[in-house]
């Protein structure tokens, strides 16, 4: 892991700079609001973990980034903004050239994201051909190339086997591989490893980190799971109810969490060197995104709280450190 | 039902609506969306339509004796082509009355009456018959369910309206045996069906506990087996009504149904078509058109019927509706 | 894959026995085979007698297995309707017909439906969807025979466009669009709806995040998905026509084919030409039933016909 120099010196251009996004959801029920207000930068190489529970808004957010929100969901304000072009306001042109050839994006479950009745060579190779216009038989070696690279042995033999041939943690594979095809920049991860074993899981999280090294890449790891984030991620996001509320180092995080949420996530994490009588849990649940509550969304459920956090939204702070908290009563959880 | 239950199971309604909109079905949902009010107000507009011809058809069909101005099956010579009231004719034969002096109105009530009623009667018939086969083979399982369904699979694969055709040739063409000839053709897709259903259900833990606890097996489908049954069977059985009134005409149309004295659009339209297709083409029009009409109405009503029963449904509709209130970015 | 066909075939042995049986059994014990054999003026001891030449009198059993053995002749007895001509000879004399009739119409209903449905599925609410579902209704609730008349009313009557009856390829035209019109309306809805789903589906999302064009994720993606539930329906559709609709169309464009002679056959309860014409059509839908399984092999890397 590099580290963070970034965070003191802020470079000219960010790689992937989101400001103040905001996606709405049109349901029957009213409009869900699953993303509010959310800004942050990645820049090269560095690794960023954005961790929430569900209906945090991470996975839409991460969709948004690659303009797949289609309806009943819409982006109703901010911009994304990739190495300076927008991603959101007359996109269409750039999307069509970023998407899969500059960001890259592997999803939740391998099982569904392959098509059924193509081979994984194929698969593979139609990313090429369409962004690098390679012929048939360059794509097809670079296909084979990219299964070596990820780690799939006999990969001139997988390349003509179909999706329903490989176990799991293989499919995962191939959608990196598939991610990888024309040297992205930025890898987008959706919970990459949500829906496999937990032996696998570490190996696809071991694969991506060395790829991440060996390939100089960004890469934008979504997930639940605190563990996963611990090994590989250079800094840390945490989404609470559609907002961003801390932002800092992975070693920052862990040792110091600045928010009461942050805090609340480390501590029910079951750990194996300590011996608990009992699992403990944030109680409570998260508020209705419909009708979001006018101050900081945690209330509820926060041993912090006082009456102004109900009050007001506590935007997200910048701190001596390059950290960012929004709350109220940022870093009290440890130390007031 | 506990308020519990309920109150559980409208939470995971919520859930399910958000996340499904969510993840689920964006396509669609900005589908439904580009049809816009329109679309949902139509099917509304239509289901509700529907309803309400059906109504009174199947009213006209119920009065049609003191409706219909005469005895269909009364052929006068001295009225032959006598034209409709808008054309100058009585009122003795408001729709005017064919070559052979039928009155074309009460020809077509009593065709109303014919075809809703052998509706009914092949769907109770084949629906009472097909549900008690599908719960045995869904229930008992083992080498009575592989038989039974192997039997279902046979007969599906028969020519249905051969041996239909075939069987009223035999045995003669009244509603009675018309309808169980249909009947006979038609029950498999209950069957199948109601097994269908039988098997999931069992599946389920509470109805192991159920059985463990020592519930008969009667008591079993009674109480978990045919309140899940209802909803796929409504909208297979108005589906198969449908089918059933065109079949019927078809066969009559053949003349291998329903034959004289019965009344029934199908056998008109082949009357008029042989006699009057370089002649008076109306009379074709109008038992074809009703035909037409009453199974576009089932049809339609059965789509009303699934929209209003699957939550998933309802939530595209409404999207529809709410995102073009909220405007476009 | 062999062995997949085989069983099939035997499952399909299975139902073309079955409807044999069921013809056979019916007509002897309910119809009476002599009744139109001789003129209305032949007396109840003529017709007897005729009846126990024929071995009709004889155990059920019995003549059952002599109709067996006949049959692995390829014997299936003689058309009575058609005097002296055997019963397989005139199944095949108007199977052409019907089989030229069924070929170009569901070809038609192909030709029409796949890109209607693509094009529905595209903009839903759309003109074509309008189209299409405005046909699919008609499709669903006109009867076939109504939907025969009206296009001769409005083809042949009044524009004089077309001649119906038999003859060439122009009086083919309308009895195939009458047969594929009502196909076009469900199969489109099929495409549509497939389409819709497949649209919505995982891979469909990965694909988009991988840059494809839009062309290439509906063209080959998700229509190649699309076919599958799609050959499913035009085996079906293919089936009920040639076991049932081209009975209907036949008889009211005057198209003399299998259909037409069935009609004919049952109303002057000659039964072997019936029971011929249920074993040709029985086995037809058997080989249908078996190309459509060949077809999912092919298109459907997973299936696994064991």
């Amino acid at each position: 892991m590099t580290p963070s120099t970034v965070l003191t010196n802020p470079p000219v251009t960010p790689l992937l700079d989101v400001s103040e996004l905001y996606v709405d959801f049109f349901t029957r029920r009213g409009v869900v609001q699953a993303v509010r207000g959310v800004s942050f930068s990645i820049e090269r190489g560095e690794t960023l973990g954005v961790v929430g529970e569900s209906g945090s808004g991470k996975s839409v957010m991460a969709q948004t980034l690659l303009g797949l929100i289609e309806l009943p969901g819409r982006i109703t304000g901010g911009d994304v903004r990739w190495k300076g072009e927008s991603l959101v306001h007359d996109a269409g042109s750039t999307l069509g050239r970023v998407r899969g050839k500059e960001i890259a994006m592997i999803f939740q479950d391998p099982m569904t994201s392959l098509n059924p009745l193509f081979t994984v060579g194929t698969q593979i190779s139609e990313v090429c051909r369409r962004h690098t216009g390679a012929n048939k038989r360059q794509a097809h070696e670079r296909a084979v190339e990219l299964l070596d690279l990820v780690g799939i042995a006999n990969p001139a033999q997988r390349v003509k086997q179909y999706p329903h041939e490989m176990s799991g943690g293989m499919r995962q594979r191939v959608l990196i591989a598939m991610a990888l095809a024309c040297d992205p920049e930025l890898l987008v991860a959706d919970e990459p490893t949500t829906a496999l074993d937990v032996t696998i899981q570490a190996q696809i999280l071991e694969l991506i980190g060395e790829l991440q090294e060996r390939l100089g890449l960004a890469v934008m790891l979504i997930t639940h799971d605190l563990g996963v984030v611990a090994g590989l991620c250079d800094r840390v996001a945490v989404m609470y109810s559609g907002k961003l509320v801390e932002l800092a180092t992975a070693e920052e995080v862990f040792a110091d969490p600045a928010h009461p949420y942050t805090a609340g996530l480390l501590a029910s994490t079951p750990r194996l060197d300590k011996v608990e009588s009992r699992l403990v849990s944030i109680e409570g649940s998260p508020p209705d995104l419909v009708d979001p509550p006018v101050g900081c969304p945690f209330t509820d459920r926060c041993h912090l709280a006082v009456d102004q956090c109900r009050e007001a939204m506590p935007g997200l702070k910048i701190y001596e450190s390059g950290r960012r908290a929004a709350c109220w009563r940022a870093f009290e959880v440890n130390h007031g | 039902m506990s308020d519990e239950y309920t109150a559980q199971h409208a939470d995971e309604e919520h859930a399910t609506d958000d996340e499904a909109a969510i993840q689920g079905r964006p396509y669609e949902i900005s589908a439904a969306r580009r049809g816009g009010l329109f679309g949902e107000l139509v099917r509304d507009k239509l289901g509700f339509a529907s309803a309400l011809f059906l109504t009174l058809l199947a009213l006209a069909a119920l009065f049609a004796p003191l409706l219909a101005p005469d005895d269909p099956n009364r052929g006068n010579l001295s009225r032959s082509m006598a034209s409709p009231v808008w054309n100058g004719g009585s009122w003795s034969n408001p729709m005017g009355a064919d070559w052979q002096g039928y009155d074309v109105l009460s020809r077509l009530l009593y065709g109303a009456r014919t075809s809703l009623f052998i509706g009914l009667l092949v769907v109770a018939l084949a629906g009472t018959f097909g549900i008690i086969v599908g719960v045995i083979s869904g229930y008992k399982g083992g080498r009575v369910d592989r038989w039974l369904m192997g039997w279902v699979d046979v007969q599906v694969s028969f020519p249905g309206l051969l041996l239909a055709m075939l069987l009223v040739a035999l045995v003669g063409g009244t509603v009675w045996t018309v309808a169980i000839i249909l009947a006979v053709n038609g029950w498999m897709v209950y069957a199948r069906m109601t097994r269908g259903v039988v098997l999931s259900v069992r599946e389920r833990p509470f109805v192991e506990a159920a059985e463990m606890v020592g519930s008969s097996p009667l008591r079993v489908i009674t109480k978990h087996v045919l309140p899940n049954l209802v909803t796929p069977l409504a909208t297979l059985a108005v589906l198969e009504f449908a089918r059933i009134i065109l079949a019927e005409a078809a066969l009559s149309f053949l003349g291998l149904g329903i034959q004289y004295p019965g009344v029934t659009w199908g056998l008109d339209i082949a009357r008029a078509g042989d006699h009057e297709l370089f002649g008076n083409q109306w009379l074709i029009i109008y038992p074809g058109l009703l035909l037409s009409l009453t199974v576009l109405a089932v049809n339609l009503l059965s789509s009303w019927l699934r929209v209003m029963l699957d939550p998933q449904e309802r939530e595209k509709r409404y999207a529809a509706s709410v995102t073009d209130k909220a405007g476009g970015m | 894959m062999g062995r997949y066909i085989g069983r099939r075939l035997i499952q399909g042995l299975v139902v073309i026995f079955g409807v044999t049986v069921f013809v056979f059994v019916v007509t002897r014990l309910i119809g009476d085979p002599v009744k139109f054999m001789l003129p209305l003026s032949a007396t109840p001891e003529q017709r007897e007698a005729r009846r126990d030449a024929m071995g009709l009198n004889d155990p059920l059993v019995q003549q059952f297995g002599r109709f067996l053995r006949d049959l692995v002749q390829g014997d299936l007895g003689e058309s009575s309707y058609v005097r002296g001509t055997p019963a397989l000879e005139v199944v095949f004399d108007y199977l052409p017909r019907t089989l030229q009739l069924v070929a170009v119409g569901m070809l038609l209903a192909i030709v029409l439906s796949i890109p209607l449905g693509v094009i529905a599925s595209r903009k839903p609410g759309g003109t074509t969807d309008r189209v299409l579902t405005t046909l699919s209704l008609i499709g669903l609730s006109m009867p076939q025979f109504f939907l025969g008349y009206v296009l001769m009313i409005a083809f042949t009557v009044r524009l004089r466009w077309f001649e119906t009856g038999p003859g060439g390829f122009m009086n083919l035209v309308l009895p195939s669009i009458c047969l594929a019109l009502p196909a076009v309306g469900r199969l489109a809805v099929v495409v549509r709806s497939a389409m819709i789903d497949e649209l919505n589906s995982q891979y469909v999302k990965v694909a988009k995040a991988k840059g494809l064009t839009r062309r290439r994720i509906l063209g080959v993606h998700a229509l190649r998905n699309a076919g599958i539930p799609y050959v499913t329906l035009l085996g079906w559709e293919v089936i009920r026509a040639i076991a049932g609709y081209t009975v209907v169309v036949e008889s009211v464009f005057n198209w003399p084919g299998l259909g037409f002679m069935a009609s004919t056959a049952v109303k002057n309860q000659d039964f072997y030409l019936i029971q011929a014409i249920v074993f040709v059509v029985a086995v037809m839908v058997v080989l249908i039933n078996i190309a459509v399984d060949i077809a999912y092999k092919l298109l459907d890397p997973r299936v696994k016909l064991s």
